[in-house]
């Protein structure tokens, strides 16, 4: 119970910073509306095309606005030192990645939640065919995205390049995830529900987030304090 | 003394290495539809089964490392991740050989051939964020960490495959595909010298990062005067 309302109290201190200044949070936001806008460059965006790519165009998206704003989650924290006085408060490491994950997770799925509608209105595709499938999928990848971003971004908060190394290590690993999106993702804006095969992704996705939950919390410890 | 036993160690793979090519290109017929090309297949299978092998000990050895702290077994891991990266390499390579004479073209994006591309992309990042910590102790340990993690996903990366339509050939050591006893027999055979040079290499590079270590030891106490 003390391990959850610290990780609260992480999360609302990440929060309230981040809407004072709202640095990361802007920056991410045009970040994904350019991207969309350099999509339609790549490819004829009225085409049927469309529809047969946009679960990858979106995941795409919503993967490099995310490093973007995952890779300020710890850097953040290094002005003023204020990492070494969290690390030392008494809040456990755990409960401190799980808050900061909380916040970006909060933060990641706004981003979202505004590129959904410009980009079903930019590439006249409807999203709203089956709300409650493309909202768990949402969820779930999102919370993969997320706890992976975050810690990778325990993980190369000290480091030189740590711009640079961020997305390097993140996007392989979160491959598995984002191509259980895409799949999923893809079918749901066309309109069709999930069918028996597709099902399964969703149980990849799932067992995805749990197993790097259940990792990141044991390992960040280590990651953090050594 | 060791370095001797290595050297034989090597020798011997050499040996059994150039025994088995003899056998491989006098004793044993052409496949029915692949040709002499099928022969790729004695040295593509065993460089994955020794990738992963490499792999598989480079986790047991970081896992070693944050419960010990011992800087011996962050030598293994990262001896064992660039032998492995070398063998999965070996394994891509020889694929794409494979693959221009059989298929046509070098590469396709199927997801056999991509996931073995994803993990030797998973490990290459290991040893770029070894390259970007200075500090030896926060090293090991960040890799440590992020070879548990890569670990933990190349299963994902694998079980994604039975969800798609696969155009690389079914396997053949287990499933439903059959091989014949003799190439089955090669196949294993000649995993023998490659783990063996496996062995060696990682011997030999243990060795020189034990080396490196106490350089930068030294180096460290010459600037403190």
């Amino acid at each position: 119970m003390l391990f959850l309302r610290q990780a609260w109290t992480i999360a609302a201190k990440d929060l309230r910073s981040e809407f004072r200044t709202k640095e990361a949070l802007n920056a991410s936001l045009s970040f994904a509306l350019v991207i969309l806008l350099l999509f339609s460059f790549a490819f004829d965006p009225t085409a049927e095309m469309t529809r047969e790519i946009s679960g990858g165009l979106l995941w795409l998206v919503f993967a490099f606005a995310g490093a973007l704003l995952l890779n300020r989650s710890f850097a953040r924290e290094l002005e003023n030192d204020c990492l070494d006085v969290l690390v030392v408060s008494p809040v456990p490491a755990a409960a401190l990645f799980l808050g900061k994950a909380l916040a970006n997770y909060v933060l990641l799925l706004g981003i979202e939640a505004v590129c959904l509608p410009v980009f079903g209105v930019f590439y006249n595709v409807s999203w709203a065919g089956q709300p409650g499938w493309l909202a768990l999928v949402v969820l779930l990848a999102t919370w993969g995205i997320t706890v992976i971003g975050t810690m990778f971004s325990a993980l190369t908060v000290n480091l030189r390049l740590r711009e640079l190394m961020l997305p390097m290590l993140v996007y392989p690993v979160l491959i598995p995830c984002l191509m259980a999106a895409m799949q999923l993702t893809t079918p749901l804006i066309a309109g069709q529900p999930p069918s028996g095969d597709q099902l399964a992704w969703v149980r990849m996705l799932v067992g995805f987030d749990i197993i790097f939950t259940a990792l990141s919390v044991t390992l960040v410890e280590t990651v953090l304090i050594g | 003394m060791k370095e001797k036993i290595l050297y034989a160690l090597g020798a011997l793979a050499a040996l059994l290495l150039a025994r088995n090519i003899r056998v491989m290109l006098t004793g044993l017929p052409d496949e029915a539809f692949q040709g002499a090309i099928f022969r790729i297949i004695f040295f593509h299978v065993p460089a994955a089964f020794t990738c992963f092998l490499c792999f598989f000990i480079a986790l047991i050895a970081s896992i070693s490392y944050l419960k010990s702290g011992k800087m011996q077994w962050d030598s293994l891991a990262v001896s064992a991740t660039e032998v492995g990266l070398a063998f999965g390499a070996a394994n891509l390579v020889s694929g794409m050989i494979w693959a221009r004479i059989i298929w046509g073209i070098w590469w396709t994006w199927d997801w056999r051939l991509t996931s073995m591309l994803v993990c030797w992309l998973l490990y290459a990042g290991y040893l770029v964020l070894r390259r970007a910590v200075e500090e030896p102790a926060q090293r090991a340990r960040l890799s440590a960490v992020l070879s548990i993690l890569s670990f933990a996903v190349v299963p994902f990366v694998f079980f994604s495959i039975k969800w798609f339509r696969t155009q690389h050939p079914q396997p053949v050591l287990y499933g439903e595909g059959k091989m014949d006893a003799a190439y089955r027999a090669m196949l294993y055979g000649n995993w023998v010298p490659l783990l063996m040079l496996a062995a060696v290499l990682v011997m030999i590079r243990i060795g020189q990062e034990n080396r490196r270590r106490e350089l930068d030891a030294l180096r460290r106490e010459v600037h403190a005067f």
